[in-house]
C-alpha cells in the first residue's frame, strides 16, 4: 500500500515537472522562436516579407516564394506532412495548416508550439499576417506588410473609381481542353474577396460555398461578362493558353465569349492568399478594367 | 444465378411467339430511351422558350435559349443514353460470359485501365488534344484498351480457349494493381490536379460538344453489332461451356466476341461519361426480373432501360443543386448500392 501510494506520489512528481519544464519550454518559445518550419507557402512569404525569413528552417512542398526558399529543406505539404523531416529540424514553431490535426495533436505532444492556419477571406489574410507578427515578436514588421496590402489595394479602389463593377465569372479549375468538371469561385473566401477589390462581380456570389461546381447551362444562363481562370501551372507554353481561351467558343451566347473578355491568369500569387495578395488583385483588375490601366 | 435456371424454359417458347416479344421488347425500350432522351433536354434549372430555341430568325451564336437546349442538354441526353445503354448491355455480357450475376463492366479492368489513362492526362499534363478530340477521352480509351489486352493475354497463355476463371482472376487483380497505380500518381500530382482526377472518377456527361458524341459512336456501333449476334449463344453459354458446346455452339469464339465486344463498349462508355457506376448491375437484374433471362429479351432491353436510367439520373444531376453539378455517379450510387446489396441478399 505504501508502494503503491510512494509511486503514485513519485509519478505526481513526474508529471509536475514535466508539466513545468513543457511550460516553461513553451514560454521560452513563445517569446522568440528561433527555428520556424512553415508547411503552409502563403505564410512562408508572410515571414520572409516581414524579415523572419533567416528564421525559416524548413518550408512546404509547394513553396516557391521568394527565391530563398529554394535552399530550405521541404517538409511536405497539406497531405502528405512528413512529421521525421520536421522533428529533426528541431523547430520551436511550425505553422501548418488548421485541417491538420494528427500532425498539430502530435508535435503538442512533443511540445513543439505550433501555428495553426486556414485560410478564410481577405481580411482574415491580413489579420494572419497580423497574428503571425505577433507570434514571432515582429509585430511592426507584419503591420508593415499587412498594411503594405491595405495601401494597395486602397489605391486600386480609388484607381478604379467609379467604373461599374462587370458581372465575372472566376474559374481556378477545370477539365483540360474541355469545359467538363468547371469549378468557378462562390460567393465566399479570398477568391470572391479578391475579385470584388479587384471591381468584378461574381456571378456566383449568391452560391454561399468557396468552390462551386458548374455545368454549361449554368454558365450559359449566368451569362458572365468577363471569364477570368486562374490557372499555376508554370509549365503552359503560349499555345496551350490559346487553345484554353479557346475552348469557350463551345459558348458563343456567353457575353465574355463573343467580345473575347476570356482570361487566363497563370501563377501561384492566386491561389496561396499571402503578401501577393495585392499582386494577384492588381492582375485581375488590369483585365477586368484594362482602361484605368492606360 | 436465379435468371439462369429459367433459360431452358423461356428458350423452349415458340419460335414466332419469341420473335413478336423480342421485337416488342425492342420497340418499347427503343421507344422508352427516345421519349427520356427527347424530354430530358426540356427539363433544367433554366427556364428556356422553345419558340426561341427553334427560331430560325434568331443567329445561333445570339440565341442563350437554343444553346442551352443544343450545348448544355441535348448532348448530355445523347451521352448519357449512349454510355448508359453500353454499360447496362456490357454488363448483360459480361454476367452471362463470367455466369456470374454480380460481375459488371468494370470488373475486368476496363475501367481502372482507363482511369489510369485519364489520371495520367490530367496530372501530368499531357498535351492538349489529339487529332482536335481532348486528350483526357482519348487517354481513358487508351488505358482501357491496354488493361483489356493485358486481361485477354492473361486469359488466352495458359491453355486452349479463354478461361473465364483466369478472366475474372486477371481482372480483379489488374483492378487492385491499376487502382494502386492510380493513387500513387495522384499523390504525385499537386492538389488541384489530384482533385480533377478525383472528380472525373465520379462521371461526368458535360461534354458541351458533339465531337466526344461521335468519336464514341464507331465503337460503340461496332460492340453493338457483335452484342446483336450473341444471344442466342449466350443463353447457352450460361449453361455451362460444355452444354454450350455440346449444341453446337462455338464456345471460344462466343466467349472472345463477348469479351472484346463488352469491353469495346465500356472502354468508350467510360471515356465518354467516366466510370459511373452500377448501371451494368442495376439494369441487367431489373430487366431479368422483368422479363425474364432470355438474352434475346435481356439485351435490347437491358441497353433501352440503361439508356433512360442514366438521362434521367443526368437530369436529376444537372438540376438538383443547380447552379452546382451534383456528379452523376454519386446518384446512381446512391441508387445502385442499396440495390447491389439487395441482390446480395437475395441471391444466398
Amino acid at each position: 500500500m505504501s508502494t503503491w501510494s510512494s509511486l503514485t506520489r513519485h509519478r505526481r512528481l513526474v508529471a509536475a515537472a514535466c508539466v513545468l519544464s513543457a511550460a516553461m519550454a513553451a514560454a521560452a518559445a513563445q517569446e522568440h522562436p528561433t527555428r520556424i518550419v512553415s508547411i503552409v507557402p502563403a505564410l512562408t512569404e508572410a515571414l520572409f516579407a516581414m524579415g523572419a525569413g533567416d528564421r525559416v528552417v524548413g518550408v512546404g512542398s509547394f513553396a516557391t516564394h521568394p527565391a530563398e526558399v529554394a535552399s530550405r529543406p521541404r517538409v511536405g505539404g497539406l497531405i502528405d506532412p512528413d512529421m521525421e523531416q520536421i522533428f529533426a529540424l528541431r523547430p520551436d514553431l511550425v505553422l501548418l495548416y488548421e485541417t491538420q490535426r494528427d500532425q498539430i495533436a502530435q508535435l503538442r505532444r512533443a511540445g513543439i508550439p505550433v501555428f495553426a492556419h486556414a485560410h478564410g477571406g481577405l481580411t482574415d489574410t491580413l489579420s494572419v499576417i497580423r497574428r503571425l507578427g505577433a507570434r514571432i515578436g515582429q509585430p511592426q514588421d507584419a503591420a508593415r506588410v499587412s498594411g503594405t496590402i491595405e495601401t494597395r489595394l486602397a489605391a486600386l479602389r480609388s484607381r478604379l473609381g467609379g467604373r461599374t463593377p462587370p458581372r465575372v465569372l472566376l474559374v481556378f479549375g477545370r477539365e483540360p481542353g474541355s469545359l467538363r468538371n468547371v469549378y468557378a469561385s462562390g460567393g465566399v473566401g479570398f477568391l470572391h474577396d479578391m475579385l470584388g477589390a479587384a471591381g468584378g462581380r461574381n456571378v456566383f456570389a449568391a452560391v454561399r460555398r468557396e468552390s462551386v461546381q458548374l455545368t454549361s447551362e449554368a454558365i450559359l444562363a449566368a451569362a458572365p461578362e468577363v471569364i477570368v481562370e486562374l490557372t499555376y501551372d508554370k509549365r503552359m507554353t503560349a499555345a496551350t493558353q490559346a487553345a484554353e481561351i479557346a475552348v469557350w467558343d463551345r459558348l458563343p451566347a456567353v457575353p465574355a465569349v463573343r467580345t473575347r473578355r476570356v482570361h487566363l491568369l497563370l501563377g501561384n500569387q492566386f491561389v496561396q492568399p499571402g503578401p501577393r495578395l495585392a499582386d494577384a488583385t492588381e492582375a485581375i483588375a488590369q483585365v477586368l478594367h484594362p482602361d484605368a490601366f492606360q | 444465378m436465379t435468371g439462369v435456371s429459367t433459360v431452358a424454359s423461356v428458350s423452349a417458347a415458340p419460335g414466332g411467339d419469341l420473335r413478336r416479344r423480342v421485337r416488342m421488347v425492342q420497340i418499347g425500350f427503343g421507344a422508352l430511351a427516345a421519349a427520356v432522351c427527347l424530354i430530358a433536354p426540356l427539363l433544367g434549372p433554366t427556364a428556356i422558350n422553345l419558340r426561341q430555341v427553334f427560331d430560325p430568325a434568331i443567329p445561333f451564336a445570339d440565341n442563350v435559349d437554343a444553346q442551352i437546349f443544343f450545348i448544355a442538354r441535348l448532348p448530355r441526353a445523347l451521352a448519357g443514353a449512349l454510355v448508359g445503354a453500353s454499360l447496362a448491355a456490357a454488363g448483360v455480357v459480361l454476367q452471362a460470359l463470367l455466369r456470374n450475376p454480380l460481375a459488371t463492366p468494370f470488373t475486368l479492368g476496363v475501367s481502372a485501365g482507363a482511369s489510369l489513362g485519364a489520371m495520367l492526362v490530367i496530372t501530368l499534363g499531357f498535351p492538349l488534344a489529339l487529332a482536335g478530340i481532348p486528350a483526357v477521352p482519348v487517354a481513358s480509351f487508351a488505358g482501357a484498351l491496354g488493361a483489356v489486352a493485358i486481361v485477354y493475354w492473361l486469359a488466352t497463355m495458359r491453355r486452349q480457349g479463354l478461361s473465364t476463371n483466369v478472366l475474372l482472376l486477371a481482372g480483379v487483380t489488374l483492378n487492385s494493381l491499376f487502382s494502386a497505380i492510380i493513387l500513387f500518381v495522384q499523390y504525385l500530382a499537386d492538389f488541384t490536379q489530384s482533385f480533377q482526377a478525383v472528380r472525373w472518377v465520379m462521371g461526368n456527361l458535360d461534354v458541351s460538344s458533339y465531337g466526344p458524341i461521335l468519336s464514341a459512336l464507331p465503337p460503340m456501333g461496332l460492340a453493338f453489332a457483335a452484342f446483336a449476334r450473341l444471344p442466342r449463344a449466350l443463353n447457352l453459354l450460361t449453361l455451362g461451356a460444355d452444354s454450350a458446346a455440346a449444341r453446337g455452339v462455338d464456345v471460344l469464339r462466343t466467349q472472345r466476341l463477348a469479351f472484346l465486344s463488352a469491353s469495346l463498349a465500356t472502354g468508350a462508355a467510360v471515356a465518354l461519361g467516366g466510370p459511373i457506376g452500377f448501371i451494368g448491375i442495376i439494369i441487367p437484374h431489373l430487366v431479368r426480373l422483368l422479363l425474364g433471362a432470355d438474352h434475346r429479351l435481356v439485351l435490347p432491353a437491358s441497353a433501352g432501360l440503361g439508356a433512360a436510367f442514366l438521362v434521367t439520373c443526368d437530369v436529376a444531376a444537372r438540376t438538383l443543386l443547380s447552379p452546382m453539378e451534383l456528379p452523376v455517379g454519386i446518384i446512381t450510387a446512391l441508387l445502385g448500392g442499396p440495390f447491389f446489396l439487395w441482390l446480395l441478399v437475395r441471391n444466398r
